[in-house]
């Protein structure tokens, strides 16, 4: 699949931002008045800045409102709802810490299950794809709902979850990438079912439809970025969550715990990219690619 | 509404005969011209007459080589379009509403005006049979020439999809696959037709016809036995040449 970077931008920011926003709900930290309006702000431009991003992905944005009617069958309409009802329930939540020193815990709470929502609907919108074997398996949601929550315990200072987060989190990355590596070979889809061709005998695409690219090419069928995939791989568990551990239990100071946010976000990034760059679409196989 | 309709009236579709396809792409070109001046924004070409020409089809046709484990390879001819699933995942994971499958005759449709060109139906087709139109910015589909099959300002003749009706060779049927009554129903099991990639479940309304299989050639020459080459081992010169080529480090032994 083609890494749009629109794609990859939005996916991993509003994930990190709607993991702080899960921990603010959850009141931890608990900070009231300006240090709560900083955590509040860095949360939402997080989250509205990467939904924005997903915005220059459309070919039409004027007509995005259009995109909240459809939640009964699409994953899509589900995620811009979500995102909407979280941003509001943690918006009037954040008024009440920044403006009147209130926990206001029910609405917390909700605003919390609605930012993991949002994120779990995001993660759906890949899971849901047969045609991308790679994405199409359990694991998927998990790796997203992990990298948001272990993203959200380093924004809000949590260090004693973030610790253990890091680990699992990256017991998830490693699973991800050892089950997605197999699944395009045991979905069973092959040039010969996607033919239909094999009774006859082996089949070899011999020449495509015309001489130039195309729509598909250029969106579903991506190979350059796979030469170097296991150098990324090494790059994004070292920067994403090796670095981060090692700044993590070193006295604790504001500049490490900075030094390790920004190399987590610089680690997911990468894996993103990964995620996008690695993943086949079924119909490359159409044009004997993968 | 992107949910799927649980049945529909009719299940209008093409059967495609991969045996009588001879590749010569004229469904493409009927396909791209019909579809432009008429039903929705046009089929936009980008630089089309530069180093890197790029544009929207509709309707594209592979060739692929299969090879038997004995005897000679095949080169069949593929012309791919929408095959207008039953269990569209295009159409349910549209966010807006503007994919949508028609109750009364099955066709997927998409009302452009509704489309933000995100580009998610185009991921879950397995076929490849969306595109996004670079100029206009909105996903475009085989419409089955909705706009040609019902028109009553057309020959009858020509109410059929525009790919059907220029095929020189026959190979495109068009119908009604829900009735199993009709010719391209009759045809399909009488030759054996088949799905596209089965194991995903979308159950394609479109079928494909299987190329028939080929003939084998008959010992027809009763002398033949007696024309076994002559000289199995050469002699002279070309046989020392044979032998001391072979004696050589890397010769056959």
């Amino acid at each position: 699949m083609h890494p749009a970077p629109s794609i990859i931008l939005f996916t991993t920011l509003s994930g990190l931002g709607f993991g702080l926003l899960t921990f603010l709900g959850l009141g931890m930290p608990g900070a009231t008045g300006f240090v709560a309006f900083v955590f509040f702000t860095i949360a939402y431009l997080l989250a509205v800045g990467g939904l924005l991003f997903s915005t220059f992905h459309l070919g039409h944005p004027e007509r995005a409102l259009k995109a909240f009617s459809q939640w009964r069958s699409s994953w899509l309409s589900r995620e811009g709802i979500c995102a909407v009802a979280a941003l509001i329930v943690m918006a009037i939540y954040g008024i009440g810490r920044v403006f009147f020193a209130e926990h206001w815990g029910l609405i917390g709470i909700v605003g919390a299950l609605l930012s993991l929502a949002t994120v779990f609907t995001t993660s759906m919108i890949y899971a849901q794809l047969k045609t991308v074997p790679r994405w199409n398996m359990p694991l998927t949601s998990p790796l997203f709902m992990a990298f948001s929550i272990t993203g959200g315990a380093l924004l809000a200072g949590q260090i004693t979850l973030a610790i253990p987060l890091l680990i699992i989190s990256s017991g998830i990355q490693v699973a991800y990438w050892i089950m997605g590596d197999g699944r395009l070979a045991a979905s069973g889809t092959n040039m010969e079912t996607a033919t239909g061709l094999g009774h006859i005998g082996k089949v070899k695409a011999f020449e495509p439809p015309h001489t130039g690219d195309n729509y598909l090419m250029r969106e579903l069928i991506h190979v350059v970025g796979r030469k170097h995939a296991s150098k990324l791989r090494m790059i994004a568990l070292t920067l994403g969550f090796a670095l981060p551990l090692i700044f993590l239990l070193l006295p604790f100071g504001h500049f490490f715990a900075l030094i390790a946010v920004l190399c987590h976000i610089a680690g997911i990034l990468t894996s993103r990219w990964l995620f996008f760059a690695q993943a086949e679409h079924v119909v490359g196989l159409y044009y004997g690619k993968r | 509404m992107t949910t799927l309709p649980k049945s529909t009236e009719k299940k209008l579709g093409l059967v495609i005969d991969l045996d009588t396809c001879v590749g010569c792409h004229a469904c493409v070109v009927s396909c791209k011209g019909w579809n432009t001046e008429n039903y929705g924004a046009p089929l936009s070409d980008q630089n089309p007459y530069g180093g890197d020409p790029s544009g929207t089809f509709l309707n594209r046709v592979h060739s692929y080589e299969v090879q038997p484990d004995d005897g000679a390879a095949q080169l069949i001819h593929f012309p791919k379009s929408c095959l207008h699933c039953e269990d569209a995942p295009c159409v349910t994971v549209c966010p807006t509403g503007a994919s949508y499958k028609r109750v009364e005759d099955g066709i997927v449709l998409v009302n452009e005006q509704d489309c933000i060109g995100c580009g998610l139906c185009a991921w879950a087709c397995p076929y490849g049979a969306r595109e996004m139109d670079a100029a206009e910015n909105v996903m475009k589909k085989c419409t089955l020439c909705v706009d040609r099959i019902y028109n009553e300002n057309l020959p009858e003749e020509d109410r059929q999809p525009a790919c059907v009706r220029t095929c020189p060779a026959g190979a495109r049927h068009f119908g009604d696959l829900g009735d199993e009554n009709s010719e391209v129903s009759q045809l399909v099991a009488e030759r054996g037709g088949f799905d596209l990639m089965p194991e995903l479940g979308t159950k394609p309304v479109n079928q494909y016809l299987p190329p028939r299989p080929k003939d084998t050639m008959e010992e027809f020459d009763i002398l033949a036995p007696y024309l076994d080459p002559v000289a199995k081992d050469a002699g002279g010169f070309l046989g020392w040449l044979d032998k001391a080529l072979d004696a050589l480090p890397g010769g056959a032994k």
